[in-house]
């Protein structure tokens, strides 16, 4: 019987990590030579948490799917990372930062993580400035700020348009520099496909040499998981190509609970969709609703160019809607109403399906050149994809998944439900409840990789007295040849159709039906169909090639066969949630103004669900969220 | 849009490769060029070919992943652009194109249009980092840094290791690549104390790893999508001097681990 035990430490909310810092044991400097500990993924998380590791002494193995650890995808994050510094004097503080979170979140987080995660944001910014990240400065050499979405103060640290980069390659320095004084052994182009557990612990990991195809296994004292976010289970998102939940979802599979996975951020300003060829969508950074206006033509079908509506014909419906906080409002809220006047018909471009982000106003106040200095990579990108330039048109932009905060349910220790198994950055689903604030994103993937994770990974290899196992051990054998089953299988059943084609039909469904707007009927359909879909994947596919070789459409056809179980996982948790938050919404529960309409009574609970076999329903556990510090309030941007 | 395709095939290190022609139908100029090669990709899967193995991830120009030489040119015609933001509206219908991976001792192919950069890491290893432990970080704002140099070590940071300077140079040199990495770093002051030991110790790994001397032919310049300038080269070369001529030229060793 699995049991959730968040570990979250008694006494004051603001004591509660410094004082379970203290109480936790520790791992000697010679005994931390002796433990080998594997990381998977080297994103913000992994990679900062892989260089921490090897720092304090532990002996390091990093694995990641692409040629090299800098490429993983935190490198696309444009816009920021929030710190509750208060350099801009305006009333920032660790407890408003904590608070905005949670309330972002629409209070379906674990209090004390939230306030933990706001408390190190502060560490963050000194620690990525002494690793030279050059982040964005003031003409007296200070570090400047810029606000974001769903907050009032200025607290996002940026360097231009590229702050995920630059955050990212300050971490993967960090573990070059480990690996070059041979701490950490790095494995670039290796797949995980599965994990091992022993005795009730996580052991090792079996992976997939994506060059030559050989499947080998690798033993550990511990197994952290930093292998970021599912959303390209809707095919088209922002994520990078090769994003997948395949390193969580075979975990989930060996008794890791899976929490919140219906939790899915659609952001609000990404680039409309041009074509049936579509291979992915691209985010146009938060940062941009600074100082852009959005808008639709007032009347249906208005096809005029976007200069030729005069202004009394157009609805800047954020600002109409919500005037405190405008075209400001969290990411859920702009991107249902974009959603909204699209469906109205309002919508432009082609398709129907895009809103304009104006920069019209901003650059007759500030001057092109200014503009020209926020956002110039930005627009040029835009320009590059679409051939046309903000400066002289509004952009037009449509939501689309971009981040999920759902992922694999971990305690305060960011431990899983499998003793030794860690979780850490997108990959888990700790701290950002039902919705993600702007800039949150790389304050989390840090502050559990370089200042939680290395403390609390300790308390367990202190106590845990592990013997020691080779990879000659009966559990991997057996794994190891699963996993060489689950590949025959891929490239024995010699079908008629690629793993896109039906990549592509699984997101056209889950967009449809578990995307922004949700209904029972709806979700009912989607389950239904996608456990049709996945009986036809297993008859009908076809990859093609060798196992022993660099062969991509293997690499795909293993990553769409899990997205298969985690779509109707997502569903199934939709389904059971009978409540809107942040943004999941069930069109079935919302206010008059159609807002969110949270039920605290009935679901203020993580739902957390255990893997019972194949062909078994799931088993939901519930973790209570208990506030202490907070008063549930329904959210208002107004 | 209409297009003739030859491309490298190559399926492992041993193969000496070749040129194959494919005709593409059906394109969209509002494809970007990997999303045609999806689209031939997956023709070639349905009459059972072997699809064109090629590096792409975050498709969004800023990962690095991508990256091939399109007529002669790494990363294809336009200016400031990865291949995978370049987009069919560039090239006339009807076009033909000549496919190849980067091209350098130091860069063995994988397969097909991919390359093993791996040297790229290792040349980060070897000294492209500020030796700065987790949790001993002092308050950010205590260091003042003029915006001038911030903005300037940015310049130098925007590189995202594709490859392509190493690609376009005719002595397939890594010269962009590592002064990027040393200019960045040497502009902050917090980069200082290792100054003189990074640009020693990475140009030390630039040539064991096979790459080339630099002869300012400036084609690096001129490929990279990130436009970094060769005006980093000078300053490399400057603290390179500096750093050799110093009476004590710094010792070669790691303070990686605790």
């Amino acid at each position: 019987m699995m049991e959730l035990r968040s570990r979250a430490p008694e006494g004051p909310l603001a004591e509660k990590w410094e004082h379970h810092r203290s109480a936790i044991k520790l791992v000697s400097p010679t005994n931390k030579l002796k433990h080998h500990i594997i990381v998977v993924g080297s994103g913000l998380a992994g990679a900062s948490a892989a260089a921490s590791l090897a720092e304090l002494g532990y002996t390091v193995s990093c694995f990641c799917f692409q040629d090299s650890p800098r490429r993983a995808h935190s490198i696309a994050a444009q816009g920021g990372i929030n710190a509750a510094k208060n350099y801009q004097n305006d009333g920032d503080s660790v407890h408003r930062l904590f608070y905005d979170t949670i309330k972002g979140g629409d209070f379906r987080s674990r209090e004390a993580n939230v306030y933990r995660l706001a408390e190190t944001s502060a560490q963050i910014i000194d620690q990525c400035t002494a690793q030279g990240v050059p982040f964005a400065r003031e003409y007296g050499g200070l570090l400047a700020n810029r606000s974001f979405g769903g907050v009032q103060v200025a607290r996002t640290f940026y360097a231009r348009g590229q702050t995920g980069q630059q955050l990212l390659l300050g971490a993967y320095q960090a573990l070059e520099r480990q690996v070059g004084a041979g701490k950490v052994t790095m494995h670039p182009r290796a797949e995980m496909l599965d994990l091992v557990v022993v005795e009730g612990r996580a052991r090792g990991i079996v992976v997939r040499d994506l060059v030559t195809g050989a499947v080998a296994s690798h033993v550990g004292d511990a197994v952290v998981l930093a292998t970021g976010g599912y959303s390209n289970v809707y095919y088209l998102s922002t994520n990078a190509k090769g994003c997948n939940v395949t390193a969580i979802w075979r975990a989930h599979r060996r008794g890791a609970a899976f929490a919140n996975p219906c939790f899915t951020q659609i952001h609000p300003t990404c680039i409309p969709q041009t074509g049936p060829h579509q291979s992915k969508l691209t985010l146009m950074s938060e940062s941009l609703r600074n100082d852009g206006r959005i808008w639709v033509p007032k009347k249906k079908g208005d096809a005029r160019p976007p200069q030729q509506i005069p202004e009394a014909e157009r609805d800047y419906y954020l600002e109409r809607l919500y005037p405190s906080y405008g075209n400001l409002v969290p990411r859920d809220v702009a991107s249902r109403r974009a959603k909204d006047v699209c469906d109205e018909g309002r919508g432009v471009g082609p398709g129907g399906y895009g809103v304009y982000l104006d920069f019209a106003d901003a650059i007759a106040r500030l001057g092109r050149h200014v503009i020209a200095e926020r956002y110039g990579n930005l627009f040029e990108m835009y320009e590059r994809i679409t051939a046309e330039n903000p400066f002289d048109v509004p952009m037009r932009i449509y939501p689309a998944p971009h981040y999920t905060m759902g992922g694999l349910w971990v305690d305060y220790n960011l431990m899983t439900t499998v003793d030794g198994l860690y979780a850490i950055g997108e990959a888990n689903f700790s701290d950002h409840g039902a919705n993600r604030l702007g800039a949150s994103a790389l304050m989390q993937g840090l502050a559990d990789g370089y200042f939680i994770l290395p403390y609390t990974i300790g308390d367990y290899l202190a106590q845990a007295k592990l013997g020691k196992l080779g990879t000659d051990h009966t559990a991997f054998k057996q794994v190891e040849r699963e996993v060489s089953e689950r590949v025959d299988r891929l490239l024995t059943a010699r079908g008629r159709r690629t793993p896109d084609v039906f990549h592509r039909e699984l997101g056209r469904l889950m967009w449809d039906k578990c995307g922004m707007s949700r209904t029972a009927k709806g979700l009912e359909e989607a389950r239904k169909k996608i456990l049709e879909l996945r009986d036809e994947f297993a008859r009908d596919v076809y990859v093609g090639g060798r196992g022993e070789d660099f062969n991509q459409t293997l690499e795909h056809a293993g990553r769409v066969a899990d997205f298969f179980e985690l779509a109707e996982l997502m569903c199934r948790d939709a389904l059971d949630r009978e409540e809107s938050c942040g943004c999941h919404f069930r069109e079935e529960f919302q206010t008059p103004e159609g807002e969110a309409k949270r039920d605290d009574a009935r679901f203020s609970y993580v739902a957390a669900w255990e893997y019972a076999g194949a062909g078994k329903a799931p088993v939901l556990h519930k973790e209570a969220l208990a506030f202490e510090a907070v008063h549930l309030t329904q959210r208002s941007y107004a | 849009m209409r297009l003739t395709l030859h491309v490298w095939r190559q399926s492992g290190p041993s193969d000496p490769g070749r040129f194959m022609r494919y005709d593409v139908t059906d394109v969209s100029p509002d494809m970007s060029f990997l999303e045609m090669l999806d689209v031939l990709n997956q023709q070639l899967l349905s009459r059972q070919e072997s699809p064109i193995a090629f590096d792409h991830d975050c498709r969004e120009g800023i990962c690095g992943a991508c990256g091939m030489v399109i007529n002669g040119r790494p990363h294809g015609p336009r200016h400031a652009t990865t291949t995978c933001q370049l987009h069919m509206r560039m090239f006339p219908d009807g076009a033909e194109l000549w496919l190849e991976p980067w091209r350098a001792r130091a860069f063995p192919v994988v397969k097909d249009l991919v390359v093993d950069r791996s040297a790229f890491d290792r040349l980060i290893a070897a000294g492209g980092f500020i030796t700065a432990r987790t949790g001993s970080a002092p308050e950010a704002n205590n260091t003042l840094v003029p915006k001038r140099d911030a903005d300037l070590a940015m310049d130098a940071a925007a590189c995202i290791g594709c490859g392509a300077c190493v690609a376009a140079c005719p002595n397939a040199s890594a010269m962009l690549f590592v002064a990027a990495k040393v200019s960045h770093l040497g502009l902050l002051p917090q980069g200082q104390p290792e100054r003189g030991a990074r640009v020693v110790n990475m140009v030390d790994q630039m040539d064991a790893e096979g790459f080339g001397a630099c002869t300012n032919h400036g084609e690096c310049m001129a490929a990279c999508p990130k436009e970094i300038s060769i005006d980093f080269i000078a300053r490399l070369n400057r603290d390179y001097l500096t750093a050799t001529l110093a009476p004590k030229p710094p010792v070669k060793e790691f303070t990686g681990a605790a």
